[in-house]
């Protein structure tokens, strides 16, 4: 089954291409015929050549990003994407929902629609789409949101899961939380789910994680790259059968998405490391579990520097007034995704603990495991964790209030107006999203 | 990837757009090794072949033949424009991008703006058209003039309000040249204030630039060159603070001057004509640091000017020590460009949408009310026909809201503001 992926602006275009880069080297890498061969099926065709290319559709508002990923793509000599897969204007969105949303997506929406129903109808079974986007930018944001319900409109059955970027908290972009408030409320309604990678998380993995000095985009595209491919490439699953899964997105989607006010994904995996040091280290599957756990209860996405004490609160405790009860990040739901060597050994019990889920949900239905035998991207051993929890309740909770900030002052608002949205639009963007946040700050367990 | 059209109106604009063409000729021939017309010199030049039967405009992609800047240069007295055609750069411009005339405006505001804006307004119009026409994707137009004068000042604005008339949906950005106290122009305060209220209303972003400032910085740097510190390096050939290597062989004396401010231009449009890990287009300049319509002055600052300084100070270390409005704590636009200015390895460009402003327009407003009070001068420019004394009043109550506005928001600085309230909803 294919997944047809959508790059929309800068980041999407960016973190796209270096999915691809790892998805196809980890497909490349050695004898394993059945996982290379789905890999494959799921994210690439290939032409009459012999060659790769991306099941991607690639869409910006300016021509240099796509140009520069076609490029990359291309030398990497392993896969491509294809000449005609993409959409560019000349001119970019200005950092601007609006003119995304109501003036550039509908009048480009022909076009983009016809590219994505040309990739389509070259997939034997569609396994869904996955929009990839920032939400702090113009195109991303705005462009992306509205090609996502152009999706839901053309494909109703189809799941569509959503990658999102959040920026840095302190400034790319002025307008940034006025820009996520928006894409965030529409998009709740709009996809199956979304997964989040957190520019600032990333930046802490590769500083403190990975040792880098001077950290680029390019460090933090890879480390996301690296976290989503553990996610998507094949694995067995509970449903499957014994071969690997023909439904990843809907399987992902029912065992975390399962109720529709609670969306908000994010991943963290183990171990990271710089590659050079792979070679050095030995894996136990019993160290890494217990590490990926604590990561998950402290909400950290390193090994470095987690927080031993934090711990459940016992069942007395009641309700408190912060959003999490003592640093303790509860969960709804969680995907556990195992890679590598002796998978069918590991011992998964410390994440089926009732303790660390919210008390409506029995932990059997709570947990899903998957596993594949096959490493992953040279990792001997690994594990990719993806959870329905309040990880990203404080960051959200910061961006609404920066944004309510300014739009209580009414800055930049005449920006947005130009483009038709109003101030009413702008209050119905944050009661959604106070919606969520109330939502995730009552899993207390 | 976009297109920009330069408009200099005056003696100063055509003078710092005269510095800016020619940086960017070199700027561009650094980088362009293979010839090519590609797309980072397509946004401020036209690639012709002359031999073309329809004056034709080559695409993007094949040689250099012949380039042609987007501009367009207007004057009313023949001087500098002459100049121009006879000096080095003289290939890069064409007889219908000029518009001159012979008598000046005799540092009046009002002949300017009403008397040569109405004599000449199908031809300027004509010509921006033109200009746009022969752009694939117009972004913005780049208006360069000083305050202080006539022309510039007078007809300078009136450009503006025709741009906005005929290219509504096109970014206007003036780089405006303020005069310094000592100006010799007498009545450069009632230009200035006129143009003001002009730059208030129609244009989206404007560079102010202190002729005192500039002043100081040449200052600055040949002390520096002269009895420099051990230790600390001068850059004697780089583009910023010399013309050496430049077209032209001899230096003029405000070429140095004009130089930062060429280097000002070159540097904001950087990231729409190279790419880079975070790009940043013009038309986002305005969207992130315009919060408010009126309040679009962006004070504009460089570095290296003179060191090679470094430029490696990300703005998270910069945050701590610049008091930021309450609703914008981290009001931070970022852009990072991979190619480098001539002669250096970094540079970095900051714009600011700071109350610093606000002491400079009060001090204009200051010596506009000294002349006023006394009614100085005021018969040249009500002699003018279509000039009338409530276009002084008007002009200088929007100077006077403006500083107002700043003001306000200055107001807030010591105080704590606390987090709006949230939106509560019910469970």
């Amino acid at each position: 089954m294919s997944v047809v992926t959508v790059q929309l602006g800068q980041c999407g275009n960016q973190v796209g291409q270096e999915l691809f880069d790892v998805i196809s080297s980890d497909a490349q890498d050695g004898q394993r015929k059945t996982y290379s061969s789905v890999s494959r099926e799921r994210f690439f065709r290939q032409t009459s050549q012999g060659d790769f290319e991306a099941r991607a559709v690639l869409v910006d508002m300016e021509p240099k990003v796509i140009n520069h990923s076609m490029n990359r793509a291309a030398k990497s000599g392993r896969w491509r994407y294809a000449e005609a897969s993409h959409f560019s204007q000349k001119q970019g969105s200005g950092n601007n929902w609006a003119n995304g949303f109501r003036v550039l997506g509908p009048r480009h929406r022909d076009a983009v629609e016809e590219l994505v129903r040309r990739e389509v109808e070259h997939c034997d079974v569609l396994a869904g789409f996955i929009p990839m986007m920032s939400v702090a930018g113009g195109t991303g944001s705005g462009v992306g949101t509205f090609v996502t319900q152009c999706l839901r409109d053309v494909y109703p059955s189809s799941f569509v899961l959503n990658h999102l970027t959040w920026p840095y908290g302190t400034g790319e972009v002025i307008v940034q939380n006025y820009n996520s408030v928006l894409t965030l409320a529409h998009l709740y309604q709009l996809s199956d789910a979304l997964l989040v990678h957190e520019n600032d998380a990333v930046h802490r993995i590769c500083s403190q994680q990975l040792n880098l000095k001077q950290i680029s985009f390019g460090d933090l595209n890879r480390v996301i790259a690296h976290q989503l491919a553990g996610v998507l490439q094949p694995a067995l699953t509970p449903d499957s059968c014994g071969a690997y899964s023909g439904n990843p997105l809907g399987e992902l989607v029912s065992a975390l998405a399962c109720h529709p006010e609670y969306k908000l994904l994010s991943a963290c995996s183990i171990p990271q490391m710089a590659s050079a040091s792979i070679a050095f280290s030995t894996f136990s599957w019993p160290a890494l579990l217990k590490h990926l756990r604590q990561m998950l209860i402290a909400n950290t996405k390193m090994e470095e520097g987690i927080d031993w004490q934090v711990r459940p609160p016992p069942a007395s405790a009641g309700r408190t007034s912060s959003l999490t009860a003592g640093g303790f990040n509860a969960s709804l739901a969680n995907l556990l995704i195992l890679r590598g060597k002796d998978v069918y050994s590991a011992e998964t019990g410390g994440f089926e603990d009732p303790a660390i889920y919210t008390s409506w949900l029995p932990p059997a239905e709570a947990l899903s495991l998957w596993k594949s035998p096959v490493p992953f991207d040279k990792y001997e051993k690994s594990a990719t964790l993806v959870s329905n929890s309040q990880a990203l309740l404080r960051p959200l909770d910061d961006m609404v209030r920066k944004a309510w900030n300014m739009f209580a002052s009414r800055a930049y608002i005449h920006q947005y107006v130009k483009f038709g949205i109003s101030e009413e639009d702008f209050l119905d963007s944050f009661t959604s999203l106070e919606q969520v946040i109330s939502s995730y700050a009552q899993l207390q367990c | 990837m976009t297109q920009s059209v330069v408009v200099q109106v005056g003696q100063c604009g055509n003078q710092v757009g005269c510095r800016f063409w020619d940086l960017a000729l070199r700027e561009h021939a650094h980088v362009n090794k293979r010839g090519l017309y590609d797309e980072a010199l397509s946004s401020f030049f036209r690639n012709v072949d002359l031999r073309k039967s329809d004056g034709g405009d080559c695409c993007v992609g094949g040689r250099i033949q012949h380039l042609k800047a987007r501009a367009v240069l207007i004057d009313m007295e023949e001087g500098v424009v002459n100049g121009i055609l006879q000096g080095p750069l003289r290939e890069v411009f064409d007889s219908t991008q000029l518009l001159t005339d012979v008598s000046g405006s005799g540092n009046n505001w009002a002949v300017g703006h009403l008397t040569y804006g109405s004599a000449y307004r199908e031809a300027i119009v004509n010509k921006l058209r033109k200009a746009a026409e022969h752009c694939d994707c117009l972004q913005c137009f780049f208006l360069i003039h000083s305050m202080g004068g006539g022309t510039g000042s007078g007809l300078g604005t009136r450009v503006l309000s025709l741009l906005e008339e005929e290219f509504p949906d096109v970014c206007r950005i003036v780089t405006a040249m303020y005069p310094s106290a000592e100006d010799d122009v007498i009545t450069s305060p009632y230009n200035s204030v006129l143009a003001m209220r002009e730059l208030t209303e129609h244009a989206d972003c404007v560079l102010p630039v202190e002729n005192q400032s500039l002043v100081d910085i040449v200052n600055k740097i040949s002390v520096m060159s002269h009895g420099a510190k051990p230790g600390s390096v001068l850059r004697k050939d780089s583009t910023v603070t010399s013309g050496q290597g430049s077209l032209s062989p001899t230096e003029k004396p405000f070429d140095a001057m004009n130089n930062i401010v060429a280097n000002l231009l070159l540097n904001i449009t950087s990231s729409a004509r190279f790419e880079g890990s975070l790009n940043m287009d013009l038309n986002e300049i305005a969207m992130n640091l315009v919060p408010f319509p009126r309040l679009h002055y962006l004070v504009p600052s460089l570095t290296p000017l003179y060191t090679l300084a470094d430029v490696n100070i990300p703005t998270r270390r910069l945050r701590p020590s610049l008091p930021f409005v309450s609703w914008n704590q981290e009001g931070w636009k970022t852009g990072l460009c991979s190619v480098p200015p001539v002669g250096h390895s970094h540079s970095l460009l900051a714009l600011a949408n700071n109350t610093c402003v606000k002491p400079t327009f009060m001090e204009l407003r200051d010596r506009f009310t000294k002349l006023y009070r006394k009614k100085a001068h005021l018969h040249h420019y009500l002699d003018v026909d279509g000039m009338e004394q409530s276009i002084f009043s008007e002009s200088l109550s929007s100077l006077s809201e403006l500083i107002d506005e700043y003001h306000q928001l200055d107001a807030t600085k010591a105080r704590l503001i606390p987090d709006a309230p949230r939106l509560s909803i019910a469970r």
